[in-house]
């Protein structure tokens, strides 16, 4: 399988004619970012709406200088947008086994850790251990592995977690329509996709065997749940694997032209780094530094005023605290990214070190004193 | 000054707080600063969890307005009203259908038909709107007490931009116009009231504001200004001179 081109499909794979991929590929693969001169930083900044070329200019290295300037536009249209909220969820690991090998990650197929698989009454408690924080939004994860968490039991999973929560997403492999109608039917609204990078020649060499392999498939995966019924996407690249710049702009433009073609759906962007797994230690964000994050975060801010900016605990709290009052909109409390942690004693093994533990009440806390609004549930179910 | 009419509701108050982008605390105070009978509460976010619960910070005294906002299709919004009227017995709705996630504009269309299904299960509707005179005959047909056409595009402050099309509302349609979104000053929620509406809404303007309990008093006495402004009936604007001793005044016959 390894041999294979990450954009030939498996046959189990429905391919869905988007020309999605090929718009974002091609804006990226002519993006030169030392092109990018500080005046037309400024011109950026200073028009109305952003334009591709402007994203471009704003994610380039001449405008690192104007740092403050892009955290003051941003902060302008966050607030325009959504007020003093900030919605809070949590992420909730199903099972940690996983049928990819993907380099950079922590459950990766072969690496020593400890897996793990909740059953339904193990799922319940977990769950009931995160409302009873005040939590309304939970995520479900699994890893890469349907033979150990097929759709059936996600969807189980999403069925259950209605009954604990108002709004439910999942952070899972990526499905056909009909797989992700299902879940829809059980009750989930969002799904999150990273597509971790959007170079597809260093997405081949990190992603050495398993359906995540599959580049395209996984590209096009919002769409297909978008196709499904699915309220919102979520988007990511994992900053640090390749050229950040580069992936950032994909993200935000694989975002952009999804919402040209499905003006309703709501969409999310998140800018997680590369943090240390179980097995390497070594794995860093490189030269994506605080600065660097926070200037692709804010140029999503621009170009996309109306989306949401998740910003997980893979950052550290003090950077958090500040970045919630200049343009996220959405972070994770409470969080455990093992298997059986909530409710009691840990049966998996972690996914990736997370920087911020602080309970939700902590959170709730920190959100009160900088006069900001916890929003619990920013969605209904009307299914 | 008349009383706010809308179905069987009754008002002294003409200004509406949308309540989306405060802080709990802070609604609290800028009910108290700007007397507002009426405030919006999205029911997506009726309860903010265990932690708190936005409902703690509105005096009872004050009439909850649920919207419909998460609505995509006018059955989904019946369903969020009907949910509304379970939680918390509201019979008044904003009516909130927005399919582009983009520019939160409301679709006019999805909208008519969210006022006849929630018209025919007994609630009192009020639709948000673009500014569309056969949208807005076709919502008064279908039972809305009122209209809520939008001023400016949500958050935007940009004020009255669709002043021209307000105004054939209110030539045209013998229904309360609330303006709803856009308004981003005193001044503008004053031209508003000055030109007829019945009310207006206001969030964003306050909520963003750096003194948000004097801020919300300014937008008060604005809106009263404008509405005495109306009643007192605005003095024509010429571009010609009008002598108050007129030149013509030695003809006779």
């Amino acid at each position: 399988m390894s041999k294979k081109s990450v954009f030939e499909y498996e046959s189990n794979m429905q391919e869905i004619h988007s020309k999605v991929l090929q718009n974002v590929l091609a804006q990226v693969s002519s993006y030169h970012k030392e092109n990018y001169t500080q005046a037309e930083v400024l011109k950026a900044l200073q028009s109305e709406s952003l334009s591709i070329e402007g994203l471009k200019a704003l994610l380039s290295p001449a405008a690192s200088a104007f740092l403050e300037e892009l955290a003051f536009k941003a902060r302008m249209l966050t607030k325009r947008h959504f007020g003093n909220s900030i919605a809070l969820f949590t992420p909730l690991y199903l099972s940690n086994y996983c049928e990819s090998k993907c380099v950079y990650c922590g459950f990766q197929k072969g690496n020593a850790i400890a897996r793990a698989k909740l059953s339904e009454a193990e799922i319940r408690a977990e769950m009931q251990a995160i409302a009873d924080t005040g939590l309304q939004e939970v995520l479900l994860l699994t890893g890469e592995g349907r033979e150990h968490a097929s759709v059936e039991y996600i969807a189980q999973a999403c069925k259950i977690a209605k009954e604990y929560f108002k709004v439910v997403g999942v952070e899972v492999y990526v499905m056909n329509v009909d797989e992700y109608e299902l879940l829809h039917k059980n009750g989930c609204e969002f799904v999150t996709i990273y597509q971790e990078t959007y170079n597809a020649q260093k997405y081949e060499k990190i992603h050495i065997f398993g359906e995540k392999r599959v580049f395209p498939y996984r590209f096009n995966g919002q769409e297909r749940a978008l196709k499904a019924g699915m309220r919102g996407v979520g988007f990511g690249a994992l900053l640090g694997i390749d050229e950040f710049e580069k992936d950032a702009l994909a993200t935000a433009l694989h975002a952009y032209f999804l919402q040209k073609a499905y003006p309703h759906a709501e969409l999310s962007l998140s800018a997680p780094r590369l943090r240390p797994i179980l097995g390497n230690r070594k794995i860093s964000p490189k030269d994506v530094t605080e600065a660097r994050l926070l200037q692709v975060l804010c140029a999503y801010r621009i170009f996309l005023p109306f989306a949401n900016i998740v910003v997980s605990t893979r950052e550290r709290a003090g950077f958090r605290d500040k970045i919630i009052d200049i343009v996220a909109t959405k972070i994770s409390a409470g969080v455990s990214v093992g298997i059986g942690e909530h409710s009691g004693e840990k049966k998996g093994d972690d996914q990736f070190q997370i920087s911020d533990e602080r309970s939700v009440a902590e959170v709730f806390s920190m959100l009160k004193k900088a006069k900001l609004q916890a929003v619990m549930s920013d969605s209904i179910y009307v299914g | 000054m008349h009383t706010l009419k809308l179905g069987k509701f009754e008002f002294n108050s003409r200004f509406i707080l949308g309540s989306g982008k405060f802080s709990l605390e802070l609604i609290e105070a800028a009910i108290k600063e700007a007397n507002v009978e009426i405030i919006t509460l999205a029911l997506r976010r009726a309860h903010t969890g265990k932690l708190e619960n936005i409902l703690d910070y509105i005096p009872k005294n004050i009439t909850i307005l649920p919207n419909t906002s998460g609505a995509r299709t006018a059955e989904e919004a019946l369903k969020i009203a009907q949910l509304a009227r379970e939680l918390c017995g509201a019979e008044m709705i904003k009516i909130e259908v927005i399919r582009d996630s983009k520019y939160l504009l409301p679709d006019n269309y999805e909208s008519i038909k969210a006022v006849e299904l929630l018209a025919k299960e007994g609630f009192t509707p009020l639709p948000y709107m673009y500014p569309d005179l056969y949208a807005a005959r076709a919502m008064r047909d279908a039972g809305a007490a009122a209209i809520m056409p939008l001023g400016a595009p949500i958050g935007t402050n940009k004020g009255l931009r669709t002043k021209d099309f307000i105004q054939i509302l209110l030539d045209e349609l013998d229904l309360p116009i609330i303006v709803d979104a856009g308004l981003g000053s005193p001044a503008q929620a004053c031209e508003a009231m000055q030109m007829g509406v019945s009310a207006v809404m206001i969030n964003t303007a306050i909520a963003l504001s750096s003194n948000i309990p004097q801020m919300a008093r300014a937008f008060k006495l604005a809106i009263e200004a404008g509405r005495e402004g109306f009643l007192a009936g605005i003095a024509g604007q010429s571009k010609l001179a009008r002598a108050s001793s007129p030149l013509t005044g030695f003809l006779r016959d």
